[in-house]
């Protein structure tokens, strides 16, 4: 009788962070060592659960001996690595990504619905961001208010991509997708239709759990109201896992 | 005690008057500040001229009209520390929002599609509406950045006291945009 399938040898590999001796395997990545130790590392388009995206680069981090920063997301632990996580340089670069992100687009936190709720904001306050230097684009981009429990108002979107990555990757519709280049990018449902008329929608609401900011929200809420439930995504993706 | 008395002058230019509230809104400690501070200028004290030298500017709402940036230039030439309070003054907030539309348009919606009686524009004894909002920092420099709609009466407490003791204020450890 043929014994289990063995499992692919995974070695273990040690390396410091911030000065903290560490050791994980070698498949994992730095930021779901330094979250598993607690270490703080921002990130808006990372969600455990999720595929690497990496485009967010808040979560960039200094390689000791490598002059270009690498975002933990995407970066492999590797033996004798040495990271550095919280210098002042990258303490530069992160308030500058967020201040970006609120100049980019109209967020009006006193007025949006995930206010107190919201992982841009909660960003803002903990990279120290209590203005932006740059001015706001002066840009309005539209709402889509046609489906019946959900709302999508792009002047709140960052364009992480978890709205994307969840609809294809754990419910399996893939109405999401992103359109167009530049400050034009933004998330569409189906072929850029509005969302009550998408086909493949299942309206399970996975995105609007995901979404870190007001972007995706439910219909009905009100300043504040939108508190968002992620518990599910990491039993979810565990169980897609091939066996 | 023998701190020095800090002299302080308030204003609110394109906002609602709530960081001024949640400036009352500290309870009891009004009267510790009091001790600690004068208020030179504002529209809750009867001064009706800035001071040649003040310690503290607070201004509350964003620059929307030529009398807001008056008031912004007044302050900023006149004010040693100049401190942008709450998030219009910050970012441009709910008044920056008529930035997606041009002026005419904004104009036309307030004063004339929705009026049934002799629609007009208003022209005499108003300040005339800039083209954009912009938060103070588009016009006049700032010092202290303190977000929040309204800011609470204990992050505003925090950041005097900051002042009052010539400490460097932490505006992010006590409050936040939309806070």
């Amino acid at each position: 009788m043929p014994g289990p399938a063995s499992q692919p040898k995974v070695r273990v590999v040690t390396f410091r962070v911030d000065d903290q001796d560490l050791s994980a395997r070698e498949d994992e990545t730095l930021i779901e060592v330094c979250r598993e130790h607690r270490i703080p590392i921002p990130s808006l388009c990372y969600l455990e659960g999720l595929s690497v995206w990496g485009g967010c680069r808040l979560c960039m981090v200094e390689i000791v001996g490598q002059p270009r920063l690498a975002a933990a997301c995407s970066t492999r632990v590797i033996e004798g690595m040495e990271v550095r996580t919280d210098t002042e340089r990258l303490r530069r670069y992160r308030r500058i990504l967020v201040e970006l992100l609120f100049a980019e687009r109209a967020h009006v936190c006193s007025v949006c619905v995930s206010n107190g709720h919201c992982e841009l904001q909660t960003l803002a306050q903990r990279c120290g961001v209590d203005h932006m230097r740059m001015p706001r684009r002066p840009v309005s981009y539209p709402v889509d208010s046609s489906h019946e429990m959900f709302r999508l108002d792009h002047d709140r979107c960052i364009l992480c991509t978890r709205c994307v990555r969840v609809c294809d990757e754990i419910e399996g519709a893939h109405t999401w997708d992103v359109m167009g280049r530049g400050s034009d990018c933004r998330v569409i449902t189906d072929m850029a239709q509005p969302w009550a008329e998408s086909e493949t929608c299942t309206s399970c609401g996975k995105c609007v759990q995901v979404c870190p900011t007001g972007a995706l929200v439910k219909q009905g809420t009100s300043v504040g109201e939108m508190v968002k439930d992620q518990h599910f995504l990491p039993i979810l993706a565990r169980r897609r896992q091939p066996r | 005690m023998n701190t020095p008395r800090l002299t302080v002058a308030t204003a609110w230019l394109d906002g609602c008057s709530g960081c001024h509230m949640s400036l009352l809104d500290m309870d009891q400690r009004l009267i510790e500040l009091s001790e600690r501070i004068d208020i030179v200028y504002s529209p809750l004290v009867d001064a009706k001229a800035l001071p040649e030298r003040v310690d503290v500017g607070l201004l509350e709402g964003s620059i929307s009209n030529a009398d807001d940036l008056a008031l912004a230039r007044r302050f900023r030439e006149h004010c040693r520390v100049l401190v942008s309070l709450g998030d219009c003054a910050v970012n441009g907030n709910v008044p920056a929002m008529r930035n997606h539309f041009p002026l005419e348009q904004v104009l036309a919606r307030a004063y004339r599609e929705n009026v049934t009686l002799q629609p007009q524009l208003p022209e005499r004894g108003v300040p005339a509406l800039r083209q954009r909002v912009v938060p103070i920092h588009g016009e006049v420099a700032v010092d202290v950045f303190v977000p929040g709609c309204p800011p609470s009466a204990e992050a505003i407490w925090q950041v005097l006291t900051a002042l009052l003791e010539g400490r460097d204020p932490d505006p992010s450890a006590v409050t936040r945009f939309g806070a």
